[in-house]
């Protein structure tokens, strides 16, 4: 945001403000540590609005819950805007002094009345301008959202959106205020951090900038590497359509089932010359490699530091020896390293961490003796005195501002690519639920009292008008492809809206259904609208 | 670096202890004012984590003034109180309470602490003769907890943790009246069919091991269970981007049960059932790993 | 809030029930069918789960239409009122009146408490035992229901929808008539309480003369009098006269009213509450009872009076459910005043608002206790809370808040009446004004007596016409189980606060049982600690454990031969006694060793 791409507050914001959107979140599920500091704000007397398509657990504890239609988060975003213009609650003394651009964004937005937004999302006029008073009104107020707002062909503008609502009225920059994603993966904020982003380096420093450039380069002995932005992943994939990406080292992921349209991402893994997986699992991405490196687990195995959603950086630690042939990230990389000519030793993941410190102002000051002394630290932390930071873009509150206005992005509503049509007339998304991870390889491995096996959700409406029962098999399909799955009778979903999770790719591949649409942007793909059609099975002979 | 509204600066308050005069910060708790004298207070009900429910008795003390003993441990230090922690009177009701708790309940699981008060107190809950228990049989309805409450004092903890203190599922309550009151699920329904999502912060918090997480309870079962064989690392948890500190404890290279430290700020002691249970994975590979 | 809910769906009756209290649901997300608004917005989160208080009437609702609570009914409440089930389960749990298993329509509850054993409750009880099977199913044993003034007494409760519903005091019960309803049919209605005292009384002048449901009735005895006074006082005025009157809390506490209500007054944390505690559950005792049946407007009026000089805007009568007459004619009567504009948003034309919400108590001693009182006007648990905070600070909803006994506040009436001085001039120096007794046991005339403060036990006791003829006394029972027994030698004891405090005893609630030497005091003894076993809430140790092991140290005391260890016994008792007394969190604990140690420990009436 802004710039450096964190969540701007601290959890325990949550406790202390008056009002949290929670926007495409089931936080509940997904982030149930994070919902606990939520509900201590609630308990504290904090209202909380949750928009989503569907009415999760996160939703059962709003005041209001807006179930807006999939895909149609910028022209609710939009409204609530020109709501709170048009009601005076805009903070002008804010967005004089600290944001640029104003003038095109209240353009953009004076064209989405509420009418228009009801027609768009589905939800009310009334209650998207209560919750836009309220927004507006509240004197702290966060927003908060995860992948129902990223898992779109325009996630990017999406992010925009609500960026935007926080300039509008100032809440962003202050206690108890601000904008915060909340991060899928125990390290994805981290992977970000240290540069596993296409144009940027350790400290999300810009690659693409000569003196950055010449700073790692001198500090690496002369090293020679690229200086343009590199591809994100549905870019590696287009690439290896075009066959311009011929072969892949892949560390710690399973595109094979996690990547939308996973026909598709098979079918390019499988072509490639050369591909190298590194991974504690012999995943089904592995089985497609070359050459597979068994690794040692991040966060029991090795050492190390991860950063979480409120940019806290924390120490990992090895709990456990890894199994017979399975080893260290570091150990590996440093093996490769020899191997092609350059012998970095064995380096500890402290001295790989004081090297990042060294080149990153804002972990300069995390020591490990003070990570392991504070409980991690909140970056910016540009000294060993500095504390480590609460809330991000205070500078916007100085007079006059310090460095950069905050500028605010004009975004148009885009509706999802995968349109509904009488042939596939059911909207699918997807999501996680509270005991299950992404594609299960690591959840498979205990036994949930909450586990219930895959099912296609939807609403016991729908299942009438289909003549289906609860439970029975039936086959949905895509434009991409289809699947057999048991319906399951969901009575918090809307007629029309179906739920599907990614977790059980051995019991029903949903990743067959779903359209790799991707944000030019992110390179998120848009996970969260497909549009399928639902058919009785034909029994044999029939 | 923020500035944060942290509240106002707190007056100190001049109490005495035993006699012994100390200042402490308007708002602490008396028994936050034993523990800064180094007076160790018996306490079963209280964590600092979950509000004060001073139901156990166990921590009272005397206050100048008050016709009846008070609970320390959410009792707050008012200027000039003149506070008893070893009379005569304290030490019949912590006697009592230690006596009558261990007259109905199995408290042999409890920490070593609470033997030690028991001695110190010079507790014989065997003097009741045959009394009634809240002995019961072992419930084991599903495979991540174990629930034996002929081990449950009633601290409330498990209640707390799971509703308001921190969960806020409230799949167990407290439930029934007097010497019958009990945690339970509604109507006592097996945890599957209850609201129970397996945090495990109610196993967390007990103090008695009337909860206790499955793994734990077969180890015991089959003599296996050895805390003096257990080396406990902090670290993170490989789920979700919350950034919860778990407390591994391991045993022969095998994570045996995972907790969390009740003193850091993303956690406070309590985890998700990913967390909690989700590290089976890591274990598992020797199995799946093939060539 | 996310609740689960898996039992089955609840039946027509009882969707009935709970919508007769909180109308139909407007949505899917309350349990309701689905409209297309549903699609796309749900409300909920704190305006909903500010429904709680609504609980207890909810049960109450679906009780009196089932005559038990089912999973399905709980849940379809707990939907509605978003409250967790579990939650709710250890509500329903801890109300003696709320039945969790299935059970015929009709309930007969036989008292077999102290005034009803000395009047044969146990033989009918037996006798019923034989014709019917064991308490707990169509007929059930209760505790003190308080009618001990006609002993001994029942209560019939037939549920069904309202029109059919019904809820009767039956005292005195025989054996025929409690034959008779078990077999269905129908109680008669019975003869109301008279006072039957010669000479002055003030609180209980109207009892017996107004008609109590009538406003007018009671305005032509000089009704609604004070509240005009308390109007022209204003608060600070009424207060210097109930300071003046030196008035003490009639509940058993006997804390200064003056200062009370000064202190709410006076809290800047807004709104304020009042609470008129009417759950009088102390066996033996029925003096609020008798005020409320006889004369509800007078409850009304003071509450009123309470409400203008302390600020609050909402009052609470919580009125003990085994008192449905009571309830009715104080709703009733709180209908006649609103109406008349006595309550409302403008009461007398004076631009001061306030109204009183009765909320019916559901089977638990306990909730006499003012903060389990509150816990339970907010759906709770009747659990006690401990002090401080004290209500004037933290009460009801965390507000400031006043709590005052029926008896207390229609005092009330006379010191604006009279004014405080005047009041203060009645009884002795430190206890002003007239008492409420409730002679009940083996008196000729057991009833209700109103003497100044100060009159002796003995003066008490010839005045409910003695004992009967070649009869002893045994003991007194003062001041009901939380009391504590006195003996001949006592009996010049002056009835007031400080009187009594002189020889170890309280005046309690005002009740006194008497016992003659027919009277079986171990049965007396061992009903005590089965009641406090019974009512004990259960959340503190010293309490939950320490009234089990008190009952079963006082059976083996009673049982036991070999003196040695019946004086281990009593050693024991002592010893529970001190811990339930000292670090017991409520007055329940901390009072309840308190006959039994007078009657073992003090008096040795039974024992080594």
């Amino acid at each position: 945001m802004f710039g450096a791409g964190g969540g701007t507050s601290s959890y325990r914001e949550a406790e202390e403000t008056d009002l949290i959107i929670l926007w495409g979140s089931n936080a509940r599920e997904t982030h149930p540590i994070f919902f606990h500091h939520l509900l201590r704000g609630v308990r504290n007397g904090a209202r909380l609005i949750a928009v989503d398509p569907r009415r999760t657990g996160s939703g059962e504890w709003a005041d209001l819950w807006l179930g807006l239609d999939v895909g149609s988060d910028i022209s609710l975003a939009n409204a609530m805007a020109r709501e709170i213009i048009h009601e005076g609650l805009a903070n002008q003394e804010f967005i004089g002094r600290a944001t640029s651009g104003y003038e095109d964004y209240a353009r953009c937005v004076e064209a989405y009345p509420l009418e228009r937004a009801e027609r768009e999302t589905g939800v009310p006029g009334e209650a998207i301008k209560e919750v836009a008073h309220a927004y507006g009104r509240a004197d702290r107020g966060m927003i908060c959202w995860t992948l129902g707002i990223t898992e779109h062909h325009n996630a990017t503008d999406n992010v925009l959106a609500l960026i935007n609502l926080a300039l509008l009225t100032g809440k962003v920059g202050r206690y108890g205020c601000g904008l915060n994603p909340l991060r899928g993966q125990n390290n994805v904020q981290g992977g970000g951090d240290m540069g596993a982003i296409p144009a940027r380096l350790p400290g999300f420093q810009d690659l693409q900038d000569p003196a950055i450039h010449q700073k790692f380069s001198s500090a690496w002995g002369g090293a020679k590497f690229p200086d343009k932005k590199g591809y994100h992943l549905s870019e590696m994939f287009e690439a290896m359509e075009h066959g311009e990406l011929k072969s892949a080292y892949i560390v710690g992921e399973n595109p094979a089932r996690s990547e939308a349209d996973q026909t598709r991402a098979v079918r390019l893994l499988s072509g490639l010359d050369h591909l190298v997986v590194q991974d504690i699992f012999l995943t089904q991405t592995a089985e497609l490699a070359h050459i597979v490196l068994p690794a040692a687990a991040g966060w029991a195995e090795s050492e190390g530091t991860v950063t979480n959603s409120e940019r806290r950086v924390q120490r990992v630690r090895r709990a456990l020896q890894p199994p017979a042939g399975a080893r260290d990230d570091i150990e590996i990389i440093s093996e490769l390293a020899r191997r092609l000519g350059s012998d970095w030793g064995r380096p500890s993941a402290e001295a790989v961490w004081d090297e990042c410190r060294s080149l990153s102002p804002m972990h300069a000051g995390m020591a490990y003796r003070r990570l392991d002394e504070l409980g991690g630290i909140q970056w910016p932390c540009y000294d060993e005195d500095h504390p480590g930071t609460l809330f991000l873009h205070e500078r916007l509150w100085q007079d006059p501002v310090e460095g950069p206005r905050a500028p605010f992005h004009a975004v148009e509503h885009d509706p999802p690519v995968d349109q509904l049509t009488e042939e596939f007339p059911i909207r699918l998304t997807t999501g996680r639920r509270l005991d299950s991870f992404n594609t299960g390889v690591q959840t498979g491995g205990y036994t949930s009292p909450l586990r219930t096996r895959e099912a296609l959700l939807i609403s016991p409406a729908d299942g009438a008008s289909l003549g289906v029962l609860d439970g029975e098999r039936v086959r949905a399909s895509s434009r991409r492809g289809s699947v057999e799955v048991p319906v399951r009778f969901d009575a918090s979903l809307r007629p029309g809206l179906a739920f599907m999770t990614l977790h059980f790719p051995d019991q029903v591949s949903t990743n067959i259904l779903t359209i790799d649409a991707t944000d030019p942007k992110s390179g998120t793909a848009e996970f969260k609208a497909s549009a399928i059609r639902i058919d009785k099975l034909v029994t044999a002979g029939a | 670096m923020n500035e944060v509204f942290v509240g106002l600066p707190k007056r100190m308050v001049k109490i005495s202890v035993d006699g012994t005069d100390v200042q402490v910060p308007e708002g602490t708790t008396i028994l936050e004012a034993c523990r800064r004298l180094q007076i160790d207070t018996p306490t079963l009900c209280q964590l600092e984590t979950l509000t004060p429910v001073n139901v156990c008795r166990v921590c009272v003390v005397e206050v100048e003034g008050s016709r009846v003993l008070v609970p320390a441990c959410s009792r707050k230090v008012e200027p000039e109180m003149k506070v008893l922690t070893d009379s005569e009177r304290v030490r019949h009701s912590r006697r009592l309470v230690l006596e009558l708790l261990a007259s109905s309940v199995d408290m042999a699981l409890c920490a070593q602490q609470v033997h030690g008060w028991m001695a110190r107190y010079g507790a014989k809950p065997e003097r009741f003769g045959a009394a009634a228990t809240v002995a019961q049989p072992v419930k084991i309805d599903n495979d991540l907890y174990v629930r034996d409450y002929s081990r449950c004092i009633l601290c409330y903890k498990c209640v707390e943790a799971c509703g308001v203190d921190a969960q806020n599922t409230f799949a167990i309550g407290v439930a029934g009246r007097g010497f019958d009151a009990h945690i339970s699920t509604e109507f006592t329904v097996e945890l599957p069919d209850s609201a129970c999502v397996y945090c495990g912060n109610c196993i967390g918090v007990c103090p008695t091991g009337a909860l206790m997480f499955k793994s734990e309870y077969d180890m015991r079962q089959a003599g296996t269970w050895d805390e003096s064989q257990q080396k406990v690392t902090e670290t993170v948890c490989p789920y979700c981007g919350v950034g919860c500190m778990l407390e591994l404890h391991v045993q022969d290279n095998s994570i045996v049960k995972v907790t969390s430290p009740l003193d850091h700020s993303v956690t406070a002691g309590h985890l998700c059932v990913k967390g909690r249970f989700g590290f089976q994975f890591v274990q598992q590979r020797s199995r799946e790993t093939k060539g | 809030m996310d609740i689960r809910t898996t039992g089955g769906p609840p039946t027509a009756d009882e969707i009935a029930a709970v919508d007769g209290i909180l109308g139909s649901p407007e949505s899917i997300w309350e349990g309701g069918g689905r409209s297309t608004q549903d699609d796309h917005l749900a409300r909920g989160g704190h305006a909903a789960r500010s429904q709680r208080p609504l609980l207890l009437p909810v049960l109450h609702a679906i009780q009196d239409r089932m005559g038990w609570v089912s999973r399905g009914a709980l849940e379809y409440a707990c939907r509605r009122l978003s409250i967790p089930p579990a939650e709710a389960y250890g509500v329903v749990s801890f109300y003696g009146r709320f039945a969790l298993d299935e059970r015929p329509e009709l309930a007969l509850h036989v008292c077999d408490d102290i005034a009803c054993k000395g009047a044969g409750a146990d033989d009918l009880c037996s006798a019923l035992e034989k014709a019917f099977g064991p308490s707990g199913k169509t007929w059930h044993r209760s505790a003190c229901l308080g009618l001990c003034d006609r002993s001994p007494a029942a209560l019939v409760e037939r549920a069904g929808v309202p029109e059919e519903r019904e809820e009767h005091q039956v005292a005195p019960i025989t054996l025929e008539a409690a034959q008779a309803i078990l077999r269905g049919g129908r109680p008669e209605d019975q003869p109301r309480p008279q006072v039957v005292q010669r000479g002055t009384v003030r609180l209980l002048r109207r009892v017996g003369v107004v008609d109590p449901e009538s406003i007018d009735s009671y305005r032509k005895a000089g009704g609604y009098a004070a509240l005009r006074r308390a109007l022209e006082l204003g608060s600070e005025g009424v207060i210097r006269e109930v300071t003046e009157a030196k008035l003490l809390g009639r509940g058993g506490a006997a804390f200064p009213t003056g200062r009370k209500w000064d202190a709410v007054a006076k809290a800047t944390v807004r709104p304020h509450y009042l609470v008129c505690n009417a759950d009088e559950s102390e066996p033996g005792t029925f003096k609020d009872r008798v005020l409320m049946e006889a004369d509800p407007f007078a409850v009304v009026e003071a509450m009123t009076i309470a409400a203008i000089a302390t600020g609050c805007e909402q009052g609470y009568l919580y009125v003990r459910g085994e008192y449905p007459l009571a309830r009715e004619r104080i709703e009733h009567a709180i209908g006649e005043a609103r109406a008349h504009g006595f309550l409302g948003a403008d009461i007398e034309g004076a631009g001061t608002r306030f109204d009183i919400e009765v909320r019916r108590g559901a089977g638990a001693y306990i909730c006499g206790e003012e903060t389990a009182l509150f816990n339970s006007i907010e759906g709770k648990r009747g659990e006690p809370r401990n002090k401080p905070p004290f209500p004037v600070q933290a009460g009801l909803f965390g507000k400031p808040t006043l709590v005052n006994n029926v008896e207390t506040l229609v005092n009330v009436l006379d010191i604006l009446g009279e004014g405080g001085a005047a009041f203060a001039s009645i009884g002795t120096a430190d206890s002003t004004g007239t008492r409420l007794f409730c002679v009940s046991g083996q008196v000729r005339v057991p009833g209700l007596y109103e003497v100044p403060m100060g009159t002796t036990l003995r003066a008490l006791i010839e005045l409910a016409g003695g004992l009967r003829e070649d009869r002893t006394l045994r003991a007194v029972l003062l001041g009901g189980a939380a009391g504590s027994f006195v003996t001949e030698s006592q009996l010049d004891v002056p009835l007031s606060f400080e009187g009594t405090r002189a020889i170890g005893a309280t005046l309690g609630s005002g009740a006194v049982i008497v016992l003659d030497d027919t009277a079986d005091l171990e049965q007396v003894l061992l009903r005590i600690a089965r009641f406090f076993r019974d009512e004990s809430c259960g959340q503190c140790v010293p309490c939950r454990v320490g009234t089990v092991r008190q009952e079963e140290a006082l059976k083996r005391i009673l049982s036991q031969r070999e003196t040695s260890l019946r004086e281990a016994d009593v050693a024991l008792l002592s010893d529970i006694a001190q811990a339930m007394r000292d670090a017991s969190i409520c007055g329940l604990g901390q009072t309840a060793a308190s006959a039994i140690g007078s009657a073992v420990i003090q008096l040795k009436l039974v024992g080594p």
